[in-house]
């Protein structure tokens, strides 16, 4: 096969980077996304990108930025892959720069640096504090031009549905719905790349975006393919409580200075410029002296958790601590931070250049996702995966600017492995022809039966259940009896969605019948997770277990695999054990 | 749920499909703090009965980040055109009016197409000519001063509200918008982008060309991410001028 046809699922930084990787390469993509490219969750990310450079003369290096890696995932991710990882992330940072981000300089004119959270090195390249967004323009820039050159075909808002498998359950094709005209339509392809992204439609109100249901992953799982470390869920400590979702707070304003603190009388109603420095209690400065502010996302969450909910300290009694920057020059705060003192101006109404901001953990990302092979490869023969939606890099706990660099290097390996991959196939033969026909049959059949359902659930109300109990039992804390009870809830929301009355149901556009398709997905999925945490009885990077405190290595330095039981219609589990042969676990303490 | 009693009006103005006729609907929701335009979407969702008590269904519009990064949920509100996920329901005079950007085609309520800007992009060669993603080292130095031109630019967000805006952006001129001469600003200034420069002002010549720009500054007030858009636009007439000239004399 001289110039293979590769499908690439999603288009933000992972999908976009084996997309160009590929076109690079001389072969052709279909590259599918629900929105238009640009418009990809990774607009979101702001504080930036990882990379030991060693820029600031502090002795950086590749090793150090991967132990803190595997160190901060408190050992559960396997080291290969995550050694590559690092070692690749210099010459991507360059890449970048080349294809002209405007990352922040140096007087000299170099790339500026700052600090993240899980490490000491100033080791974060960053555009502001947008930077995921100018990263993915970047992208979008260099395969727009692939796509003027014809080597990549765009399918904007069209939904991927589910994989062609053939008669030997290799995959030849995916099936895929257009989101204005609602046609169900079968596509070829030599190899398919799933880059769909997160999961936190999931957990109701979360920092991602609209799109971020899963429901691709969870489709993959449903045909066959393992699910991995699904209970390893981000709770971000700084996020901005909102009505229809949480804001992300990005670390950078920790990484540049920000100082977490509540009064230390509960109930103070003082303003808090006013509140003496004596009478605020800076936590994490007292609680972790060596990293302060900076301590992982898990770590600083428990912390917010633990003052708010133990000591009773919340500001005014409600569920949120201080994010403070007034003690920073406007200017610096203008220059490495605009981005997002802007969106907490524009969303909240206070500037946070003179009044400390109000923030409080929320569901961020998934460290699971569907299993991969070293070589970004899912169990599906024909299907890679690459970006949050696989599992590989950040085991139980991810680091802070980690995401860009894994998404952009697993794109980077898996669109030459696809390739690869491709050219090694034997053509399928006109059998295959039946896999299209009855896989594109059993989704349009799909559709029919949710059209003509004549119940009484509305859709968004089971979502708004779903989310809300996934939320309160199986993000920050989690209890057995609790987490069985959330089980429960889900098997009794998907047999309420069996009574679904959807309100439109017209042929077009229909946002809500489309919803309603991710939302089952949602729910099998989520028991993935729920199930997933029950069965790890220990406490491990983001996973919080008080019944089980500790890191257990005799039994849990595993990766969970789940994967779909059709007739039982729910899920069984597997364990693997981690590689550790790079790096010896070590107990991880802050 | 409600909060005080208080309730919100929301009057959207509907299209079932791109040749069909539009009209209005109203909705009365139960007030909510830091309600803003979406999450009263999101509610009518939930519960899609008119404030006549007439069985409705859910609205469609674009949406994604909710955070005014992705450019998706652009509509006109009150009149305006601006994002619906910064439109907070407090600052806004009641009944809230929602209605599709005027200038692009409607696919169905609140969406409309607008892929004409990614079309623009591409003919303006709006990225840097890379050799390849292999690794060449580190890109050209840049003084801080440059990367603070750059950036304001590179932010922008494709939500087409300075297009929406802007007088001459009809059928009439097919004006290409101040959205992309902004892009061209920044391509051209970037010290490898700047190799496609001709390339660049060749694309806003002709018909629909920047000539075309009639200095309403419309789109400066209208964009939400306070891109310079003028001072954009004053820079590259003046090279795409320049560009005209040294034309005739190499021709």
């Amino acid at each position: 096969m001289a110039n293979p046809k590769i499908v690439v699922v999603g288009g933000g930084l992972a999908g976009l980077s084996a997309t160009i990787k590929i076109a690079e390469g001389g072969g052709n993509v279909d590259l599918f996304s629900v929105v238009p490219v640009k418009r990809s969750h990774s607009v979101c990310a702001q504080g930036g990108i990882n990379a030991a450079k060693n820029l600031k003369g502090e002795g950086d290096s590749t090793w150090q930025h991967f132990d803190d890696t595997i160190y901060g995932g408190d050992f559960l991710a396997n080291q290969p892959p995550v050694k590559d990882m690092c070692e690749a992330a210099p010459a991507i940072i360059d890449l970048l720069d080349r294809m002209g981000v405007p990352f922040n300089r140096t007087p000299e004119g170099l790339l500026d640096f700052r600090r993240f959270g899980g490490t000491l090195y100033h080791r974060t390249a960053f555009a502001g504090a947008t930077t995921g967004q100018q990263l993915l323009y970047a992208l979008d820039e260099q395969v727009r031009r692939y796509e003027s050159e014809g080597r990549v075909n765009k399918f904007e808002t069209w939904e991927f549905l589910s994989a062609v498998l053939d008669a030997q359950g290799v995959c030849r094709g995916i099936c895929a719905l257009d989101l204005r005209s609602m046609e169900v339509r079968t596509f070829p392809a030599d190899a398919v790349i799933i880059a769909t992204g997160g999961i936190g439609a999931i957990f109701g109100k979360s920092t991602n975006s609209v799109v971020c249901t899963g429901s691709a992953q969870s489709a993959l799982y449903q045909q066959g393919a393992y699910y991995a470390n699904g209970e390893f869920i981000q709770v971000h400590p700084t996020s901005i409580p909102g009505d229809d979702k949480l804001r992300l707070m990005s670390e950078s304003a920790r990484g540049e200075g920000g100082r977490v603190w509540v009064p230390k009388t509960a109930g103070d109603k003082r303003d808090p410029k006013s509140i003496p420095e004596s009478e605020r209690w800076y936590f994490l400065e007292e609680w972790y002296p060596k990293y302060g502010n900076l301590v992982p996302r898990d770590v600083a969450t428990r912390a917010i958790h633990k003052v708010v909910y133990e000591h009773g300290l919340g500001i005014d009694g409600q569920p949120m601590v201080y994010l403070d920057l007034t003690h920073i020059d406007r200017a610096t705060l203008d220059r490495k931070l605009e981005g997002i003192l802007e969106i907490y101006e524009k969303f909240v109404g206070d500037d946070p250049r003179d009044t400390p901001m109000k923030i409080f953990p929320g569901m961020h990302y998934t460290m699971g996702g569907l299993w991969v092979d070293f070589k970004q490869s899912t169990s599906i023969p024909g299907i890679f995966a690459c970006g949050e939606c696989e599992y590989s890099y950040h085991g139980a706990n991810r680091l802070g600017a980690n995401s860009l660099v894994s998404c952009i290097y697993g794109g980077f390996v898996s669109g030459p492995q696809a390739v690869s991959y491709a050219k090694n196939q034997t053509k399928s033969d006109t059998s295959v022809n039946g896999a299209f026909d009855s896989e594109r049959k059993r989704q349009q059949e799909i559709n029919a039966r949710l059209m003509s359902s004549e119940g009484s659930e509305n859709p968004f109300r089971i979502w708004r259940e779903l989310g809300e109990i996934m939320t309160k039992d199986v993000t920050v804390i989690r209890y057995n009896a609790a987490l069985a009870k959330t089980d429960e809830k889900i098997v009794e929301l998907l047999e309420r969605y069996q009574h679904i009355n959807l309100s439109d149901k017209e042929m077009w556009a229909n946002t809500s019948f489309v919803f309603t398709r991710q939302l089952y997905n949602m729910l099998q999925l989520a028991r993935v997770i729920a199930q997933g945490a029950a069965l790890r009885n220990e406490s491990r990077g983001a996973h919080y277990k008080p019944e089980f405190p500790e890191r257990d290595d005799a039994n849990f330095l595993k990766t969970t695999k789940a994967y779909f039981a059709p007739d039982a219609d729910e899920p069984r589990f597997e364990f693997e054990p981690v590689d550790t042969s790079l790096i010896k676990p070590r107990p991880r303490k802050y | 749920m409600a909060q005080n009693g208080k309730t919100v009006i929301i009057k959207v103005k509907r299209q079932a499909s791109p040749d069909s006729n539009p009209y209005w609907e109203e909705f009365s929701l139960p007030w909510k703090p830091g309600m803003n335009v979406i999450s009263a979407m999101m509610d009518i969702a939930a519960n899609p009965v008119t404030r006549e008590g007439k069985p409705s269904r859910p609205i469609t519009y674009d949406s994604n980040c909710l955070e005014e990064v992705c450019g998706s949920c652009a509509m006109r509100i009150n009149g305006r055109a601006r994002m619906a996920c910064s439109a907070l329901i407090d600052n806004l005079n009641q009944p809230v009016t929602l209605e599709p950007l005027s200038k692009f085609p409607v696919i169905r309520d609140l969406a409309v197409d607008r892929s004409v800007l990614f079309e623009n992009l591409k003919r303006a060669k709006a990225w840097v000519p890379i050799d390849g993603t292999y690794d060449l080292g580190p890109g050209p130095r840049q003084t801080p001063r440059q990367q603070e031109q750059a950036y304001p630019l590179s932010r922008c967000i494709s939500c087409c509200c300075c297009m929406e805006v802007c007088p001459q952006f009809n059928d009439k001129t097919n004006f290409v918008g101040a959205a992309t001469i902004a892009q061209v600003r920044l391509f051209n200034t970037h010290p490898t982008g700047a190799a496609l420069k001709e390339d660049r002002l060749h694309a806003l010549m002709g018909d629909g060309g920047i000539q075309e720009c009639g200095y309403a500054q419309n789109c400066v007030e209208a964009c939400p991410k306070d891109i310079p858009l003028t001072d954009a636009i004053s820079e590259v007439s003046g090279q795409v001028m320049k560009q005209a000239i040294k034309d005739i004399f190499t021709r």
